[in-house]
């Protein structure tokens, strides 16, 4: 019944000029997604200082899933890299908000307001 | 579907994760009839999907022979909905989660799920079985009539 975590990594620069690594979920983000969240993760390349993560193709998103997007909070916020997220539905920016995750990852529209503000 | 009579709608699902989303697309459906706000029915899903995984993870504990069951009570005002599984209940309910004790390791990333329960509906609490199973969570979301 779980579709699966898909995650696919772009690198792009922003009007900036900062290197900017974006991971692309698709599916559902739940307890089983681990090895497509935190896996895609741990392959990026140690140099990486911004995340944005891009949720617009994300079908369900529950309360574990949001979980590994904290693990990669933390463990990025260990490194000192930028989390930053785009594409979540109107509920679920709400919902990222009353768990707090604006605190430490800023949330944007769409991919273009994400780069500009980079 | 136009008077507003209640009605009563009842699901039971396998205890295996993703089974969720069948009560999650059942109470959509359910809310949609009753004129439900399409932000409200968003919370609702949401609730209930949380209400469903602990049912089918701590409840049931996984156990594939368990069902959970779902009842949807549609009445003029307000929905109201049962998630009833065989464990024992909850003596006590979770701290809200604080995101800084996360970010700083002093918290498991985890355990959002009723916080978020009792944020997105009107009314929220956990009955445990006096038999020591058939525990539920019931859960009320009103119909906002100004809104609406």
């Amino acid at each position: 019944m779980q579709t699966e975590t898909k995650t696919h990594v772009d690198q792009l620069t922003s009007p900036a000029g900062h290197a900017v690594t974006v991971l692309r979920f698709e599916g559902d983000i739940a307890s089983t997604s681990k090895d497509a969240v935190l896996g895609a993760y741990h392959s990026l390349a140690k140099e990486t200082k911004i995340i944005l993560l891009d949720f617009t193709k994300v079908d369900y998103l529950n309360s574990s899933g949001i979980a590994l997007v904290i693990q990669l909070m933390i463990e990025a916020s260990n490194v000192q890299q930028k989390v930053y997220a785009f594409g979540l539905s109107a509920h679920f920016t709400k919902v990222f908000t009353m768990v707090g995750i604006t605190k430490y990852a800023g949330l944007f529209p769409g991919q273009d307001e994400a780069l500009a503000a980079l | 579907m136009s008077e507003k009579k209640s009605a009563t709608v009842e699901v039971r699902l396998p205890s295996r994760m993703g089974y969720e989303k069948v009560a999650m697309s059942t109470a959509s459906a359910v809310a949609k009839l009753m004129g439900f706000r399409e932000d409200r029915i968003e919370d609702l899903k949401t609730a209930i999907a949380e209400a469903c995984i602990n049912a089918i993870e701590h409840g049931n504990r996984l156990n594939e022979r368990l069902s959970v069951g779902v009842v949807l009570s549609a009445g003029s005002e307000a929905l109201e909905v049962k998630v009833i599984d065989d464990g024992k209940g909850i003596t006590q309910k979770p701290a809200k989660p604080d995101i800084d004790r996360k970010m700083h390791g002093e918290e498991d990333p985890r355990g959002m799920g009723m916080f978020l329960i009792q944020a997105l509906v009107d009314e929220a609490e956990w009955v445990a079985g006096s038999d020591g199973k058939s525990s539920y969570v019931r859960l009320v979301i009103r119909l906002d009539k100004d809104a609406e």
